[in-house]
């Protein structure tokens, strides 16, 4: 089953969805046909397709709004602050072609900005699945579920079988406790290989899935840190107000401290290419993400004994 | 419209004056933009829209979206001539202990949906607008904006969907006063012809005198004006009409009152009212 089988599945059973588009028909391209009376097309449209689906909440519908995630997130920001966070209204916020999924667009359609806009808007929450089955899995719960989100839309293959959904709860790979991995989203396959890579040379690792952003598991975060050596984060975004600053203030606030390693973007546009070829560039494909945690250790180790040698 | 009506309107829309007056103690408000409106607002509320107190939160209600939201000591005013809204509020303008400040809220019974920032309402009362279309009810939706709000391009973006969608269920009001905050609309960003902007985008225009309940009267029966068009209405007003200090004067957008300029203001408005009277009176001999 894929996305747009389990929308329709779900529209059929819930009366209160509508969905709409900023024609960003790629992920929906036959439900038009199927259920007609549920689905608007608002053409190249951002904010009024923001500020229609607030009005269609406040007749009591579930909308579920299909944009760019770059131009969703930008564009229409100030509406969707406005008029679905202040509010608390009940809008599901689809965000295509998010982070490296925009994959040859360019920086014009590069949404790498947009966990750390969206998770500053008071009552709006966050679901960045890992793939195609983790969407699927979490879309019925956050559908249901009467508050606004923003959904960074993914649908690449599924290469593990993803745990029953539940709101704010991470799904946690292994029980490792050297090296602690925490990913969402489209960086979550290459982790997982990565994974596997240390593991088969020796290292004992877990990898955690947030799969929602906000509400975050912080439990599972704090779990990650008192159990494992290092920490690292994975993320196609940049390291400002994604979820390095999220792990960031949550070590502060319970006044820890973490041997870290950040594995994101930066504060840089990255190349525009196909996924396989920017994941290679920007040093996220699973060989390149084993070889930086491998360094980091290195080079922990050795500041560790320059630090012994000084005692 | 008979004359009983007229009078009784017109007194309506004296106290709904009174009313922005004493909200702009403490602190002042946008009393300019609210005297501008305030004779649509109570022609609305009194005679087209279908709401009422005991019908707020139904489904049938029309649905009215001030979007210049600054205006709203007029929407205010109206309230409590409606009763749905105690006079002694208007005292806890901007106070900590309410909810009555310089924009539009939801935690006042009868708005809507809050304003504030320009060019949002107009999209939100399409999503209303659409959602009574596909479930074939007969609510109207009317939106009261202010010309230098149109500048916002927002607006011409949802008159596109509002006309692609073919919403004859949506009125659309524009409170033509030529200023915007600080300048003259054409002067600034030029809007004329504002008719011909808004038929080129499939609506259909009428222009009104936006002080008269007579022509707004002829105007509104006719409501929609066309089937599967939106319809717009240009009400040519005045800024800050009823107090003649006020009236058209560039600088009187926001005004910061006291105790002594209310009073002020209040016996001019007063004034204003009887010397409009009489006016009538010998309009009729």
């Amino acid at each position: 089953m894929n996305y747009e089988e389990k929308l329709i599945e779900l529209a059929h059973k819930n009366e209160s969805i509508i969905i709409l588009t900023a024609e960003n028909r790629a992920s929906i391209r036959n439900l038009p046909k199927v259920i007609p009376n549920k689905f608007i097309d608002t053409g190249i449209n951002e904010q009024s397709l923001v500020g229609i689906s607030a009005g269609l909440a406040l007749r009591g519908r579930t909308p579920i709004v299909h944009a760019l995630a770059a131009f969703l997130t930008m564009r229409s920001f100030e509406f969707i602050r406005t008029d679905i966070g202040y509010p608390n209204l009940n809008v599901k916020l689809i965000g295509n072609f998010a982070g490296l999924l925009s994959e040859g667009n360019g920086p014009t359609h590069q949404a790498i900005e947009d966990i750390a806009l969206m998770r500053c808007i008071p009552n709006m929450n966050i679901f960045c699945p890992a793939d195609m089955d983790d969407m699927i899995k979490g879309l019925s719960t956050i559908i249901n579920y009467n508050r606004p989100f923003y959904i960074r839309y993914n649908d690449l293959p599924t290469i593990v079988n993803h745990e029953e959904f539940a709101l704010g709860k991470a799904e946690v790979f292994g029980d490792g406790n050297e090296i602690g991995i925490i990913v969402y989203g489209t960086l979550f396959n290459e982790s997982f290989k990565a994974k596997e890579i240390l593991e088969a040379e020796g290292y004992s690792v877990r990898l955690v899935n947030l799969r929602t952003i906000k509400p975050i598991d912080e439990y599972e975060i704090l779990n990650t840190v008192n159990n494992c050596k290092t920490i690292i984060s994975i993320e196609d975004h940049y390291q400002i107000g994604g979820l390095y600053s999220i792990i960031s203030e949550i070590l502060v606030k319970e006044k820890l401290i973490s041997d870290y390693l950040a594995i994101n973007l930066q504060n840089k546009f990255f190349k525009p290419a196909k996924l396989n070829n920017i994941l290679n560039y920007e040093g996220f494909s699973a060989i390149q993400i084993a070889n930086r945690i491998k360094e980091h250790l290195v080079k922990k180790e050795k500041k560790l004994n320059v630090q012994w040698s000084n005692v | 419209m008979d004359n009983k009506k007229l009078i009784e309107y017109k007194e309506i829309a004296k106290n709904v004056r009174e009313h922005i007056i004493t909200l702009s103690n403490n602190g002042g408000a946008f009393i300019g933009s609210a005297l501008s409106c305030s004779d649509l607002i109570v022609y609305l509320y009194t005679d087209f829209l279908n709401v009422s107190k005991d019908k707020l939160q139904s489904k049938n209600r029309d649905y009215f979206f001030l979007s210049k939201g600054h205006a709203v000591p007029a929407l205010y005013g109206m309230f409590i001539e409606l009763g749905w809204l105690e006079v002694e509020r208007l005292n806890n303008h901007l106070q900590v202990n309410d909810d009555i400040y310089w924009h539009p809220n939801t935690k006042i019974p009868g708005v809507e949906f809050h304003s504030g920032s320009l060019g949002h309402s107009l999209s939100i009362a399409i999503g209303i607008a659409i959602d009574c279309k596909l479930k074939e009810t007969q609510n109207k939706i009317v939106v009261l904006m202010g010309d230098g709000e149109l500048n916002e391009g927002s607006i011409w973006e949802s008159l596109l969907i509002a006309h692609a969608y073919k919403l004859d269920n949506l009125l659309i009001i524009i409170d033509r006063n030529q200023i915007q905050a600080n300048l003259l609309t054409e002067e600034l960003i030029p809007l004329n012809p504002l008719n011909l902007k808004f038929e080129s985008f499939g609506c259909t225009v009428k222009s009104i005198d936006g002080h008269n309940f007579i022509d707004m009267n002829e105007a509104l029966k006719e409501f929609p004006f066309e089937i599967n068009r939106p319809s717009v209405i240009i009400a040519d007003t005045t800024r800050g009409k009823g107090i003649r200090s006020i009236e058209n004067k560039i600088n009187k957008w926001f005004v910061e009152n006291n105790d002594y300029s209310v009073i002020e203001y209040i016996n001019e408005l007063n004034m204003t009212n009887e010397f409009e009277f009489k006016m009538s009176n010998l309009n009729e001999l």
